[in-house]
């Protein structure tokens, strides 16, 4: 699909797809984008959401999907990295394309990145968060990429490919798919050091000389996904449509705050679809 | 390729910085993704400011002199300069006021 979607819904959980469905509802286009990586799906008891009982996670996640599937709306996989506010429309960073759309649906739930000493000081002093947008000022030098997501092993070696150093440091197993080429520390990074830019991270109780490093996390806090949005105590701030401190930018579920609950989800993206849908209205006027 | 900003080239570029008015260079590639969701705001900022200021592009693969002169590690990366001295870098992707803001205080506004 191409051309701009009235509505981009980013996140694939209850309230993402509640947004889309209730967005199609209103007769908006819709493109849903989705990591694929729903907490909901690992719940092993459902409990307290309204007429399914003694239901898992997983089986409710399967009946959300299928409904919906069966109004034509299919989950994109891929990640988004940025989403930037233009004025009247947005730009989304979506697995190495640009989304554009009149109106965002965050629905991204919780990101719990712990930032560690010295990232935000050297964020783009040798700190990077994309091994594709960054990866081509390193080649030729070395980088350490601290994999904390799936995908992280697939960077790695796009990284080695274009000719950076690379080392991986991940805690656990190294990942199967990542090249032989490329050394591995089952460590996790606890601390970046420097002077002016990145000169070394800090694995385990070593401390590896590098000119930069790639922090891969599945989540992306919220004000790093979207410039100049507002949050409070790490929750996107909303009002009670959904609205965020952006136009044209609502949010829904768990990262709008407490109660991280599915009820909760589902009812924050359809304000939200409907909030969007009522500004998309607005600006043709 | 809007009127309103400037695509020097090595030469040009120092004498460019070193003018009275403040400059606003955007160091840019292709393959970044960021870069090209920065750009309307560029082309915004240059219509915005002209005549007060002037907004310039430099990519980072023609141009590796400059980048590597900066010590540019990330991209986009913004940096404001006013009669030849760097005054501001501002690195990633950040709503255009963050920009103005920049400039603003730069002219006195």
């Amino acid at each position: 699909m191409s051309g701009r979607a009235d509505i981009a819904v980013v996140g694939g959980g209850p309230a993402g797809l509640s947004a889309a469905v209730n967005a199609l509802a209103r007769g908006k286009t819709v493109r849903l984008l989705s990591s694929g990586k729903t907490n909901l799906k690992h719940a092993e008891n459902v409990d307290n959401y309204l007429g399914f009982y003694k239901i898992t996670g997983g089986e409710l996640m399967d009946r959300f999907e299928e409904h919906a599937a069966a109004l034509g709306i299919s989950a994109e996989k891929g990640k988004v990295l940025n989403v930037m506010p233009l004025g009247g429309y947005f730009m989304l960073n979506f697995a190495g394309q640009i989304v554009e759309a009149s109106a965002v649906v965050l629905a991204i739930g919780t990101a719990k990145a712990r930032e560690i000493a010295g990232e935000a000081e050297f964020l783009g002093r040798g700190v990077s968060y994309c091994a594709t947008c960054d990866g081509m000022l390193y080649r030729g030098r070395k980088a350490v990429v601290w994999g904390l997501a799936p995908d992280s092993a697939e960077e790695a070696n796009f990284l080695h490919s274009i000719g950076v150093q690379v080392v991986f440091a991940a805690k656990g197993e190294r990942p199967e798919n990542l090249k032989p080429e490329i050394p591995f520390i089952p460590e996790a990074v606890s601390e970046i050091v420097g002077e002016g830019s990145v000169s070394a991270v800090r694995t385990g109780g070593d401390l590896i000389e590098t000119d930069g490093v790639f922090i891969l996390r599945n989540a992306i806090a919220p004000t790093t996904l979207v410039p100049g949005l507002e949050t409070q105590n790490g929750f996107i701030r909303v009002d009670s449509r959904m609205q965020t401190n952006i136009p044209g930018l609502f949010a829904a579920g768990d990262c709008t705050g407490a109660p991280l609950q599915i009820a909760k989800a589902v009812g924050e993206g359809l304000i939200a679809a409907q909030a969007a849908a009522k500004y998309i209205d607005s600006l043709g006027k | 390729m809007s009127t309103a900003i400037v695509y020097p080239n090595l030469e040009e570029f120092d004498q460019l910085i070193s003018g009275d008015k403040p400059v606003l260079v955007d160091f840019w590639a292709d393959w970044c993704m960021p870069c090209r969701m920065l750009a309307p705001v560029i082309e915004q900022l240059g219509e915005q400011y002209q005549g007060r200021a002037e907004v310039a592009k430099v990519n980072v693969d023609e141009y590796p002199e400059l980048a590597s002169r900066y010590r540019i590690q990330s991209i986009p990366t913004v940096m404001i300069f006013d009669k030849g001295e760097l005054a501001e870098i501002i690195v990633g992707l950040n709503s255009a006021d963050v920009y103005t803001k920049a400039l603003d205080k730069l002219l006195g506004e």
